[in-house]
């Protein structure tokens, strides 16, 4: 490869680093003006606070782990966590939230961006309006609407109660709603990104196609089927990826809503991996840490492999 | 100049790495405490509730008030598991305050007090603290506590004003019990307040049942801690069966699932709710609630089958622990501010700032007249010798999902024998963690 890199059109371009220095000596002026020691600062802070308690997590997941003290116990904690009860069915929320959150975002992100990118009243002000829920603190929207959807001295139950004269569903404390319900505010709180990307793609679209579509007399419909959608294809793969893989380390929104909870019903590996972490055993959880990893990536990668090779189709 | 640049940069790298290195050690606050003038500076740390900062509060000024050569000062930390967290973190990383407050019983024992914590068992103000609470502080040998408030009982709270209306006697059985509810919910009252927004407060049926548990089989701790008795089996399964009746009756307060503890305290106070199960530190809480609660609330223990049984499980308060990295100068003050806190001064100074909730674990220590009813209810079980503790104190075990499961079982997501069942895997992690044989 790198005899052939010489010979490739656009060798420095696509592959700089096989290349290789020693076949562009003369020239190489980045590689003679920054010696190799200027990566030691970076790469120790790398070193120090990365490789190292990766590493150390590795191996801290095969023990019986106090803080005091540890105990090399093998593969007991994944044996105990593949027997934990709540595991299976926190497993399933994970997907099921990562699927969810991931899902809602690309169809209603695309909805608004299309919406947005047309010459719409206030597009500016309604676009400032779809991004805000993103500035705010994860922890302040999860508190916020554990009071909005207090089942009975909650604003959204009080409006249910004034209209249909009955008592509104327990959205966050009924066990069959209240993972969908931590779901539906994740989505209103990542909406404003997913928007924002699409709006960048469908803006990156060149204005021909939407000339020559309008030349052919094309209908809004075949506009946004046959252009936005294909076209805007980087964007929705980027949209999946990213919230694809907040969904299925997200903790922090269900923890301040529901906790998990009632009992069990919105676990997900990171609140399962967290109480295992409060309750003192350290080496499980660490297990768990290493498990939510190998979960996270066997999705995520192939993943984006599939939508990588879509992309470069087009 | 080539090999000149490079010593440079050598230099360069070195210095950034010392620098950082620096920066990750840390002196311990230790080091900086004490001061020219030859008073020495010691810091408590203590849980933030209200409840502990107001007693903590109260022991400190009066003994910094006593005497002129210690200055303690007051660090708060957060309570429950996150304290956990940190409290364990800091003795592991040997940056503990100079002494600190804790749970006795099973969390103190998962501190391993021998390894982190100072024994205090040969000082001589050791003498007069109540033996339950020595017995909830010990490890090996050795004595690690001085109590840092006063005794609870878990067990339920209720409204006197219901009870007379309607006519009913403080019940002896789990069967007077539920007649009472069955009466008082014909009356238009919610018998059973559970509020499961503060998820802890579910596991009261099942831990305040523990005393009617060891009442009928008294070595059942032993053989539970041994890994031999079970909660998925009788008698302990009662416990989780009663907070299955409630909700199968239909007992509860309508908002149970998402009602926070003082929305529990307000019902009750309100008298929209006849029965809270709680423990008795919470008694504070509600005096403030309505001008008659201090007198209108009063307690019972929870009643099992046999009413010649019936008895309190009670629980020992929180301890003042030192730490091992609290040495020399800094040691012995700690231990004048520890004999202070053992002596009858410091239990006058709490009840001066705070409403004593049950009785002091320092023997020479008196309660102070006009408290609550509910004090006097419990501590008439304590006068009687009519008391036993809870399991906490008697097995290192305690699984932490018990109140999420407890959740589980009192809103009718799962039945009391899956509670039970899956409650007794939860324990297994905990005694596997703390080495225990026969698991």
């Amino acid at each position: 490869m790198s005899i052939d890199a010489s010979a490739s059109p656009r060798p420095d371009r696509t592959e700089p680093g096989r290349t290789g220095s020693h076949l562009r000596k003369p020239k190489d002026h980045v590689g003679s003006r920054y010696p190799l020691w200027f990566y030691v600062p970076g790469g120790l802070v790398y070193l120090v606070f990365f490789i190292i308690p990766t590493a150390a997590s590795f191996y801290f997941a095969f023990t019986r782990w106090t803080l005091f003290e540890s105990e090399f116990i093998g593969f007991d904690n994944f044996v105990t966590f593949f027997n934990e009860p709540g595991l299976i069915g926190s497993l399933w929320n994970t997907l099921v939230y990562g699927f969810v959150t991931s899902g809602s975002k690309v169809v209603l992100g695309m909805a608004l961006a299309v919406v947005l990118s047309l010459p719409v009243i206030a597009r500016g002000y309604l676009r400032s309006v779809t991004f805000f829920p993103v500035l705010l603190s994860t922890v302040g929207v999860g508190l916020t609407f554990q009071v909005l959807l207090d089942p009975f001295n909650g604003i959204v139950n009080k409006a249910w109660t004034a209209l249909s004269g009955m008592d509104g569903p327990g959205w966050l404390t009924n066990p069959d709603f209240a993972l969908l319900s931590v779901a539906a505010i994740d989505v209103w709180k990542g909406l404003g990104i997913a928007t924002l990307i699409y709006i960048a793609g469908i803006a990156a679209i060149p204005n021909e196609y939407f000339e020559a579509a309008r030349v052919d007399g094309a209908s809004g419909w075949q506009t946004f089927r046959s252009i936005i959608l294909p076209l805007s294809f980087p964007a929705t793969s980027t949209v999946i990826l990213l919230s694809l893989i907040g969904g299925l380390r997200s903790f922090d929104l269900i923890w301040t809503t529901t906790g998990g909870g009632p009992g069990f019903s919105s676990d997900v590996i990171a609140s399962v991996i967290y109480k295992q972490y409060q309750a003192g055993f350290y080496g499980l959880s660490t297990a768990g840490n290493v498990i939510l990893f190998i979960v996270v990536t066997a999705i995520v990668y192939p993943l984006n492999r599939w939508l990588n090779s879509k992309e470069t189709d087009l | 100049m080539s090999i000149h640049k490079k010593a440079s940069s050598t230099i360069a790298v070195g210095l950034v790495a010392t620098l950082a290195l620096t920066a990750c050690s840390s002196d311990g606050p230790s080091a900086e405490n004490g001061d020219a003038t030859g008073t020495v500076n010691l810091t408590l740390l203590v849980d933030v509730s209200d409840q502990s900062m107001n007693i903590a509060n109260a022991v400190v000024d009066a003994f910094n008030e006593s005497q002129d050569g210690i200055e303690m000062e007051i660090e708060s930390r957060p309570g429950g598991t996150d304290g956990d967290n940190l409290i364990k973190t800091r003795l592991a990383t040997g940056e503990m305050n100079d002494v600190f407050n804790y749970n006795s019983g099973s969390l103190f024992a998962a501190l391993d007090p021998a390894n982190n914590l100072v024994a205090l068992t040969d000082q001589p103000f050791m003498e007069g603290i109540d033996e339950t609470f020595k017995t909830a502080t010990k490890s090996g040998d050795d004595f690690y506590g001085v109590p840092f408030e006063q005794a609870m009982g878990g067990g339920i709270l209720y409204n006197k004003s219901v009870y007379a209306d309607l006519g009913l006697e403080v019940p002896k059985t789990w069967d007077q019990f539920m007649d009472n509810n069955a009466k008082i919910k014909e009356a238009g009252i919610d018998p059973v307040i559970q509020t499961y927004a503060d998820t802890w407060t579910s596991q009261l049926f099942v831990l305040a049942d523990f005393h009617n548990v060891s009442a009928t089989q008294p070595d059942w701790a032993e053989k539970y801690t041994a890994n031999e008795a079970k909660f998925a089996e009788e008698p302990a399964l009662k416990g989780f069966e009663r907070l299955q009746e409630v909700y199968d009756a239909g007992y509860l307060n309508k908002d149970f699932a998402s009602a926070t503890q003082s929305q529990g305290m307000q019902q009750l106070v309100d008298g929209t709710g006849a029965h809270y199960p709680m423990l008795t530190f919470a008694i504070s809480s509600y005096v403030d609630l309505a001008e008659d609660a201090a007198e209108n609330i009063g307690f019972f223990a929870q009643p099992g089958d046999d009413e010649g049984n019936y008895g309190l499980t009670a629980w020992t308060p929180g301890g003042f622990y030192v730490p091992k990295s609290t040495e020399g100068q800094q040691l012995d003050a700690v231990m004048t501010f520890l004999e202070f806190a053992a002596s009858p001064a410091a239990c006058d100074a709490v009840s001066d700032a705070t409403t004593p909730n049950g009785p002091y674990m320092i023997t020479e220590c008196k309660l102070p007249d006009g408290l609550p009813a509910a004090v006097g209810d419990l501590q008439q079980y304590f006068t009687d010798g009519n008391a036993s503790p809870a399991l906490e104190f008697l097995s290192p075990i305690k699984g932490p999902n018990l109140e999420k499961i407890a959740v589980e079982v009192g809103s009718g997501i799962a039945t009391a024998a899956d509670g039970a069942a899956r409650y007794d895997e939860d324990v297994k992690k905990q005694a596997q963690q703390l080495g225990l044989d026969g698991w």
